[in-house]
């Protein structure tokens, strides 16, 4: 909402020298945001006069154009040049070069002289040009930046203006006003107005606030005016789409009058552009109270009006000039033509107000909040007069800002008013709440007096009647949103001051700290940062295809995915269900800027939609649902694990004298995955595997000892690298952490720890080339039983002296028993039972 | 050097000049040896069994009786001399030349390699852990939930009423199909409604966590984000301990001298509403407010959403942006430097914050 200072002056008290600034710094006190200053001395400034063009000589060009070089006098005829300055001549006439045609000699017209700024930093100077000095420029609305007409220089006259020569155009023009812009929370409808903003800034300074209201002189009643039925046989939630339209008639107007430069300017200021006269009173009224209205040409209309709701596949072309389709839900201004209007929305085209209209019909109806809410939703049609009604109007006002449209269609465009008029509809009841004496002090924690709180709720404009207990509170018509104790509540403390408020600590209960997989997954992120990689957070959307290649290990198998109803772009329209797709284009960025050596990861959710998806229904708000509704609820929301990736490519450290960096590989991924096992308790299994994702060859599946698979680890697959532009080599891995967090151990028993000698065995066993090392290692295990106190592979070997088509695998076995020093002979014994069992399962044959 | 001495006639070992002119020689010999191998070639030499002393020495036999102990006394005395002044010398020579090879040793320290580098974490990640850390120090609870959400939990258990402008201004993703009623959350708030849910009374707990508006990516806006909100329901809670609390948080994040202001605004959650603003004393054009984030008291319908008796039981809940309080606390200009995952973005923040 923009407020011109000017028409704020008319309803409060501002201080002369107070700028939107100060106007803005007052009305936060009370809740309004600050949005921005409009003040058009920001970017011009004068001189800027009026003058007359004397002498118009028409001077062909090479070009073909043909300019005029005007004599223009600026000051009154026998007066002297006050203004000094370079370029302003001391006769009072100017020089001046100007390429518009669309003026004769004598017009009226605004000069800016030299020493000039307008908008856009342009400094005007006397300068040659086609072989004169032009000493200044004859100015359009455009150059002015107040309208975008730019067929030609803007001709006093045709406004209606007949100034003395030499006068402050910028005054003229009401150039030096200016206006604050707030922005107005969604419970503050009254609030998009003259009216509410100044009685907002009586609030905040404490002066005095005079209603616009009480300066209009309204009918007691009023009848026999145009025929109007309301007829809503659809209401939502019991409420009538319309419960008041008042219609009155102005007849003999004049559309094609200029619009009043006071009232343009105002508009203008407030962010509207001016129309024509009858549009522009609208508009202005419209602004001024609140109150959105609307002009009909009473010629076009036939017949009564009323007001329903549409009926299926009914149209109507609206003001700007496009035919809708109707809802049977929208709420319509109908003749017996038809749709005239969608209620609260936009008018019809056909029956607007145009330069021959004579007799105008003007509308100031009361719409229900959500009829109106709805309908813009539904015709993506945010007007001004829907954010209004939307936000709620003052049911009072329709009749005041009716006769503010009559009152200025009577002065300014000529017209004679109806005596009779139309006022139909229900009024709401008022809304009275009970606040007990105490409630606001123990809400806000200021002991409030009476004095405080009975000022306050009056000045809002409420009925406060004092009661045994405390406060019967009528809130004014225009304030729907006060409905509560707490709303009143706020209102109190808004209005003394919510820089009052004390401040207090209040303790909490002692807590249980941070929860056990709240500390894991910091413990799991910590842990992958300190190994050298860099956490980033990738955003969840992705494509379709990115979900069916990284979410899903069997090639060809559709992900299932949660599918955005309105994405940021369509091709990254889903969520995901895998983190590195995202790391990879995080990869890839830093790449492009020149990192080559990465190592990123990130833990963050993944979105994994089961059989129900969401609920069809949504139970109504400020009740506690029943226990099967919740149920349904909770068990509605998809599957959304904590997932953690990593990608690595290029190097492990920056090359160094002394140092050769290690690239990473497949192991390095296998590596961090283990590490982020080892950090959480978890012991991850390591088997050959396969997902599309990854190189057929050099992908390790992560599972727990349950066999639950949690995740793969290894080289990415050559192609999708490449289709990537991602450098070949590249590995990755991932991990469904919660799996891992719920299979971690809750209580680690201590394992006795033996100071008996250790008994050292290594063993070389062959094997076919094709049997995993980690399986034979488990076999060996297995096999050596009890007294095995670890087993590592430390050589694979292949080549002279092992036959074709097998390996030799060599394992160090460390044996210690808790009780004695083993002898040589129980070590061997059980090296020789580990042999044997991998013998048996994978008939390894010791070298 | 090795000096191998010409042979000199056998000095006899009771003529004392003479042992004793041998000795000094020797003595000077191991004096000048300037290293340990010159120092083997020296002590051959004088204590060799070719040598004037091992010589006269071996005469001692030869001698008659009543001479022996004169002749062993002198020739003991003067082996002595030899042996100390060379075991001292060996002292000194290895002492030297384990200084030598420490100094040839010498790297130069400034071309160490980095073998592994530090990782780090995202600093939006580590503010997130920081606010955490206060409110648990503070007896609070952390409490999270899921990023898709019903919309239930989202916008009507919090007072959004159907058809309120107060939803669109919160530019929501919606999940397909629209009969589900699944959204991407645009606050953490439908965590507090679970909290109120499933919680015992009285509940304090912090919810920070990711969400989603549909704002394109700019300087200012991204469609992701973070945000941390706090609630509190208890008995006879008000304002002023929403607003000790959010001062007590705001002197723990930025230093004693925080100072908070609160302005009336509007939520369909709470009633009365306020904006937070923090003094920002290093702002770009010069001190100022900045906004922080918004509080209220828990609206009574919230209340009611959750079980909650509001003539018993009142509340305050607040939220802030985590990327805005990295903006300012951190003087990030860019809200796309903490988007892009850029790593000089965060290996400059390195493990902390």
């Amino acid at each position: 909402m923009r407020i011109p200072l000017s028409w704020l002056r008319e309803f409060a008290q501002v201080p002369a020298e107070a700028s939107a600034e100060d106007v803005m710094a007052e009305l936060v006190k009370v809740g309004f945001e600050e949005e921005a200053v409009h003040r058009p001395t920001d970017t011009l400034r004068g001189p800027i006069v009026v003058g007359q063009v004397l002498s118009i000589v028409k001077e062909p060009q090479t070009n073909g154009k043909t300019i005029n070089w005007c004599q223009v006098r600026v000051v009154p005829e026998g007066r002297e040049q006050t203004l000094t300055g370079e370029g302003i001549d001391p006769s009072g006439v100017q020089g001046i070069i100007c390429g518009a045609h669309n003026f004769v000699e004598g017009d009226k017209v605004v000069v800016t002289l030299p020493g000039a700024v307008l908008p856009g930093d342009f400094h005007i100077s006397a300068r040659k040009t086609y072989g004169h000095l032009s000493a200044g420029m004859i100015a359009s609305v455009r150059e002015l930046g107040i309208g975008e007409d730019h067929d030609g220089i803007l001709v006093l006259s045709r406004i209606g203006l007949d100034p003395e020569l030499g006068t402050d155009a910028m005054e003229l023009l009401g150039l030096y006003d200016q206006a604050a812009e707030i922005n107005v929370t969604p419970d503050r409808g009254y609030a998009f107005s003259i009216r509410g903003a100044a009685r907002e800034y009586a609030h905040a300074t404490g002066t005095v606030f005079t209603d616009p209201v009480s300066k209009v002189q309204v009918p007691q009643s009023l009848s026999g005016g145009y025929g109007v039925k309301l007829n809503d046989d659809a209401p939502i939630y019991g409420k009538p789409g319309c419960d008041r339209f008042v219609a009155r008639t102005v007849r003999g107007v004049d559309a094609t009058r200029p619009t009043p430069l006071w009232m343009t300017s105002r508009l203008r200021l407030a962010g509207i552009r001016s129309i024509s006269l009858p549009v522009d009173i609208s508009n202005y009224v419209m602004l001024e109270l609140g109150q959105p209205n609307h002009c009909y040409d009473l010629d076009k209309l036939a017949g009564d009006i009323v007001v329903r709701r549409a009926t299926a596949g009914e149209k109507i072309t609206t003001l700007d000039d496009k035919e809708r389709t109707l809802d049977v839900e929208d709420l319509l201004i109908t003749d017996e033509s038809g749709p005239i209007g969608i209620a609260g929305v936009m008018g019809g085209a056909h029956t607007e107000v145009s330069d021959t209209t004579t007799n105008v019909l003007v509308e100031a109806a009361h719409f229900d909040e959500v009829s109106i809410a709805r309908a813009r939703r539904r015709h993506k049609l945010p007007s001004e007069a829907s954010k209004r009604f939307e936000r709620g109007v003052d049911w009072q006002v329709a009749d005041v800002a009716a006769q503010r449209v009559v009152d200025l269609l009577v002065e300014l465009a000529g017209g004679t008013a109806d005596e009779a008029g139309t006022d139909v509809g229900t009024a709401p009841d008022a809304v009275t709440i009970e606040l007990p004496a105490e409630y606001a002090a123990a809400r806000i924690g200021i002991d409030f007096t009476e004095e405080q709180i009975l000022s306050s709720l009056e000045d809002l404009g409420a009925v406060v009647a004092r009661t045994g207990n405390g406060y019967t509170v009528t809130a004014p018509s225009w304030r729907q949103d006060l409905e509560t104790q707490d709303d009143l509540t706020e209102e109190i403390a808004r209005l003394i001051g919510y820089d009052k408020i004390p401040a207090t600590l209040p303790v909490a209960p002692p807590g249980r700290g941070l929860t056990r997989v709240q500390q894991q997954r910091r413990r799991l992120i910590q842990a992958l940062a300190d190994a050298g990689l860099t956490e980033v957070l990738a955003y969840p959307f992705v494509s379709k295809s990115a979900n069916d290649t990284f979410g899903v290990p069997a090639e060809g198998a559709e992900r299932k995915a949660l599918k955005l109803a309105n994405p940021i772009s369509e091709e990254h329209g889903f969520l995901r269900t895998s983190v590195l797709p995202g790391l990879i284009e995080v990869a890839k960025r830093n790449h492009s800027r020149g990192f080559r050596d990465l190592a990123l990861f990130e833990a963050g959710l993944v979105f994994l939609p089961g059989e129900k998806l969401g609920t069809s229904a949504i139970p109504p708000l400020g009740v506690k649902p029943g226990d099967d509704v919740l149920d349904a609820l909770y068990d509605g929301v998809p599957d959304q694990p904590l997932h953690l990736g990593a990608v690595l490519t290029g190097h492990d450290s920056p090359a160094a004298p002394g140092h050769a960096p290690r690239a990473w590989d497949w192991a390095d991924a296998v590596d961090i995955a283990r590490i982020a096992g080892d950090v959480l308790g978890v012991e991850l299994l390591v088997t050959q595997g396969r997902h599309q994702a990854f190189h057929p060859g050099r992908a390790a599946q992560l599972e727990l000892r349950t066999g639950e698979v949690v995740g793969f680890a290894g080289e990415l697959h050559p192609k999708l690298l490449a289709a990537h532009d991602m450098p070949a080599r590249s590995v990755a891995l991932e991990l469904n952490a919660d799996a891992l967090f719920e299979a971690a151990a809750d209580v680690i028993v201590a394992r006795h720890i033996s100071t008996y000698p250790v008994a050292t065995q290594d063993v070389a066993l062959v094997v076919a080339q094709d049997v995993p090392a980690g399986e034979v290692l488990a076999a060996l295990r297995e096999g050596a039983g009890e007294l095995l106190e670890d087993v590592a592979l430390f050589d694979v070997y292949a080549g002279k002296g092992i036959e074709a088509g097998k390996k030799s695998l060599a394992f160090s076995l460390r044996f210690r028993a808790d009780d004695r020093t083993l002898t040589a002979d129980e070590a061997s014994e059980a090296r020789e039972g580990a042999v044997a069992a991998a013998h048996e399962r994978f008939g390894a044959v010791q070298r | 050097m090795t000096e191998t001495l010409p042979d000199a006639a056998v000095p006899n070992p009771l003529d004392e000049a003479a042992i004793t002119a041998a000795v000094d020689q020797a003595v000077a010999a191991i004096a000048a040896a300037a290293t340990l191998d010159e120092l083997k070639a020296v002590r051959l030499a004088h204590t060799g069994e070719k040598s004037a002393l091992s010589l006269a020495n071996r005469e001692i036999g030869a001698l008659p009786k009543d001479q022996k102990a004169a002749a062993g006394k002198l020739m003991g005395a003067s082996r002595g001399r030899v042996n100390k002044a060379l075991a001292d010398r060996t002292v000194a020579l290895e002492a030297e030349n384990d200084a030598r090879i420490l100094v040839e040793e010498t790297v130069d320290v400034t071309a160490a390699p980095r073998r592994r580098t530090a990782g780090a974490r995202h600093p939006l990640s580590t503010l997130q852990d920081r606010v955490a850390d206060i409110f648990v120090g503070m007896g609070w609870e952390i409490a999270e939930g899921p990023e898709v959400e019903s919309e239930w939990f989202n916008f009507d258990a919090l007072n959004f009423k159907p058809d309120h402008p107060a939803r669109d201004m919160q530019d929501t993703f919606f999940v397909e199909p629209p009969e589900a009623h699944l959204l991407m959350r645009t606050h953490t708030s439908p965590v507090q409604v679970r909290s109120m849910l499933e919680r015992e009374l009285p509940i304090y707990v912090l919810c920070p966590g990711k969400v989603f508006r549909t704002d394109e990516l700019d300087a200012t806006h991204t469609p992701v984000f973070h945000q941390f909100e706090g609630l509190a329901i208890d008995k006879n809670l008000s304002m002023a301990d929403l607003r000790g609390t959010l001062e007590h948080f705001a002197r723990q994040m930025f230093g004693a001298e925080a100072q908070i202001r609160l302005r009336p605004n509007y939520f369909p959650f709470t009633e009365p509403s306020a904006e937070l603003d923090i003094w920002h004393p290093g702002a770009k054009g010069g001190p100022s407010w900045i906004e922080w984030g918004g509080c209220g008291m828990v609206n009574a319908n919230v209340l009611r959403a959750a079980g909650i008796d509001p003539d018993i039981y009142s509340g305050f809940a607040f939220g802030m942006g985590i990327e805005r309080t990295l903006m300012f606390r951190n003087e990030v200009g860019d809200m796309r430097d903490m988007i892009e995952g850029d790593v000089r973005f965060s290996e400059h923040f390195g493990m902390e914050i």
